[in-house]
């Protein structure tokens, strides 16, 4: 036998949490308390986080490319808004309806993206997401139209926790929902079923020919986006109390994409860590030059690209001879 | 006749018209259980055609194909594969981001019914991970099960190719030119990996190296222009004068002028 340490059984494991994540998730869950006075930006840092994470499962892991996910988004934000203003103040609730409205309409558009090539599908998915925003533009009856949905207000969470002005009771809200998706996506990638996902990913001709229900299994992992997506949506919706066009706007399906460029995709941390990224320098460039902080964004988009990742964020490599490659993120 | 009820695959009369051509022509081919069997034919035969006539890919113009006693013929690609219709590429076709380990572990688990189970690990089960340790020993790949698949020598991806296949459990598995392109290095633990799979696998080898049709084949079937030329056990296909005029470029003569150069 040869000299690798692991047995076959050790290697497929993949999903198991290390030491390191157990501390990053302490931290995240830790943040809003110990930097009060930011909780208002980590609670938009965790929506973000878990949109990308919504995307990474069809961009990442399946293949899909969209530029029209802010349509879940959106669909989540509107109906847990709508809900909370027309029937009930529960925030979980007004989660859960979120998810609901998000994943049918995932479950919906899901026939779109089974066949054509990615440009295609690049159109459709945009498409599909301007009509949607023009649907909430002229129901403005129901959305308010271009004011945008208003008079949101949530009641306190699980009955007790109200929101306070802050953003503390958001972020931590924010910052929960995140982390039990999370833990649902690691199983989900992790798993049987995400495998023929990578599958369909590298090779749609091979995955068919092995068996594998290829249309079946995209048109669930798009509905399953899409209910993350919506979820993210209403966490947003919920938190600020407001809805507006802009949450379906091009713009926002763009940024998610950009956050996982930033972050990596196929990698679950890649979301988190590219809305961090993200948000904290739009917050922090934004701050000094309010007007021109697109310039910077695009400046390091182009830095990151052309540079590469995994050499920027080693700088010790810079210099010297190629260092050994370390190990690749694998979540 | 006896041989009836060991048929696993019978395709019968077989026709595939793109427009006004006839890609495949009545074609009948009979596997029996545990077959050692070559489809070889001149470039343009219609092989690739039939391959995929076989697998589901297209669907025939006329005819029927029966494995196991049940007609399949109207079934989808992924639904012969459930039944034991498998087929390996001529140009491998991996999964080129997984390595090897994880490949056939997906490939067991989804065809063990596990395929759509998503709150489990891929490694939670361990009959899936024994069979992928008989798999990658079988094949010589447990040297490199932890590597991804993209960075693989050539021989080790034409190895997994085939692994991949009868990880499927396949009751007739199609090996398209399972040798092509192999480095000469490589080449003998390939071929002795393809003598050595399992008897009750019946085998529709189709190839162009001689060698190894010869040295593999215990029956085999002559296409040309998508008709059978003809069947027979090796000797006598390797004594045929029409198999040797074909090969010779003497019949056929519009498909045979320019192509032999390549």
């Amino acid at each position: 036998m040869n000299a690798s340490k692991m047995t076959a059984g050790a290697m497929l494991q993949a999903g198991r949490w290390r030491w390191w994540e157990v501390v990053l998730w302490a931290v995240a869950l830790a943040s809003p308390w110990a930097l009060s006075s930011h909780s208002l930006i980590i609670n938009e840092i965790a929506i973000l986080a878990l949109f990308a994470l919504s995307l990474d499962l069809i961009l990442g892991y399946s293949g899909i490319v969209s530029l029209g996910h802010a349509a879940f988004f959106g669909m989540g934000a509107y109906s847990a808004a709508l809900f909370s203003k027309l029937v009930m103040p529960d925030p979980l609730v007004g989660l859960a309806v979120g998810i609901a409205f998000a994943t049918v309409l995932g479950a919906v558009c899901s026939v779109t993206i089974l066949r054509g090539t990615d440009l295609t599908r690049l159109m459709v998915t945009l498409g599909v997401g301007l009509i949607l925003m023009e649907l909430a533009n002229k129901l403005d009856w129901l959305t308010g139209g271009a004011d945008g949905l208003q008079g949101v207000v949530m009641g306190p969470l699980l009955g007790r926790f109200e929101f306070d002005l802050q953003g503390q009771t958001a972020a931590w809200y924010s910052l929960t929902v995140l982390l039990l998706l999370f833990i649902l996506a690691k199983r989900f990638v992790n798993s049987p079923f995400g495998s023929t996902l990578k599958a369909i990913r590298d090779n749609r001709l091979r995955a068919m020919a092995i068996g594998i229900p290829v249309s079946q299994r995209l048109a669930v992992v798009y509905t399953v986006a899409a209910g993350a997506a919506g979820a993210a949506g209403a966490l947003l919706a919920q938190t600020t109390g407001f809805a507006s066009l802009d949450l379906f706007e091009f713009h926002r399906s763009a940024d998610v994409m950009l956050v996982l460029v930033i972050g990596g995709t196929g990698w679950l941390y890649g979301g988190v860590a590219g809305a961090l990224v993200f948000k904290v320098m739009q917050d922090t460039i934004s701050a000094i030059t309010p007007q021109y902080w697109t310039f910077w964004i695009g400046l390091f988009l182009v830095v990151l690209v052309l540079v590469g990742r995994e050499r920027l964020v080693r700088p010790w490599t810079w210099f010297g001879r190629k260092a050994s490659k370390t190990e690749g993120g694998q979540a | 006749m006896s041989t009836e009820t060991s048929t696993v695959l019978a395709a019968q009369g077989l026709v595939m018209k793109f427009g006004g051509i006839t890609a495949t022509n009545n074609v009948t081919l009979n596997l029996h259980k545990g077959a050692r069997h070559a489809l070889i034919g001149p470039n343009g035969a219609g092989k690739t055609t039939l391959i995929n006539l076989l697998t589901g890919v297209l669907q025939p113009t006329s005819g029927k194909i029966v494995l196991e006693g049940q007609d399949i013929t109207d079934l989808a690609p992924h639904q012969r594969v459930r039944r034991g219709m498998v087929r390996t590429f001529q140009i491998n076709q991996l999964f080129d981001t997984l390595t090897p380990l994880e490949t056939l572990a997906m490939v067991v688990s989804q065809h063990r019914g596990l395929g759509g189970k998503w709150w489990q690990s891929l490694g939670a089960r361990s009959n899936v991970v024994e069979r992928c340790e008989q798999l990658l020993e079988q094949f010589h790949l447990t040297s490199v099960m932890g590597q991804e698949t993209r960075v693989m020598a050539y021989g080790k991806r034409r190895l997994l190719e085939i692994a991949i296949a009868l990880a499927c459990e396949p009751r007739v598995l199609l090996l398209d030119e399972p040798v092509a392109g192999v480095p000469a290095g490589e080449r003998e633990e390939l071929l002795q990996t393809v003598a050595a799979l399992p008897a009750d696998v019946s085998i529709l080898l189709i190839e162009h190296d001689m060698d190894l049709v010869f040295s593999f084949a215990k029956r085999m079937t002559v296409l040309v222009n998508g008709t059978v030329l003809t069947e027979g056990d090796p000797e006598q296909i390797a004594n045929d004068p029409q198999v040797k005029a074909v090969y010779l470029g003497h019949e056929a003569p519009q498909a045979g002028t320019g192509g032999q150069h390549g």
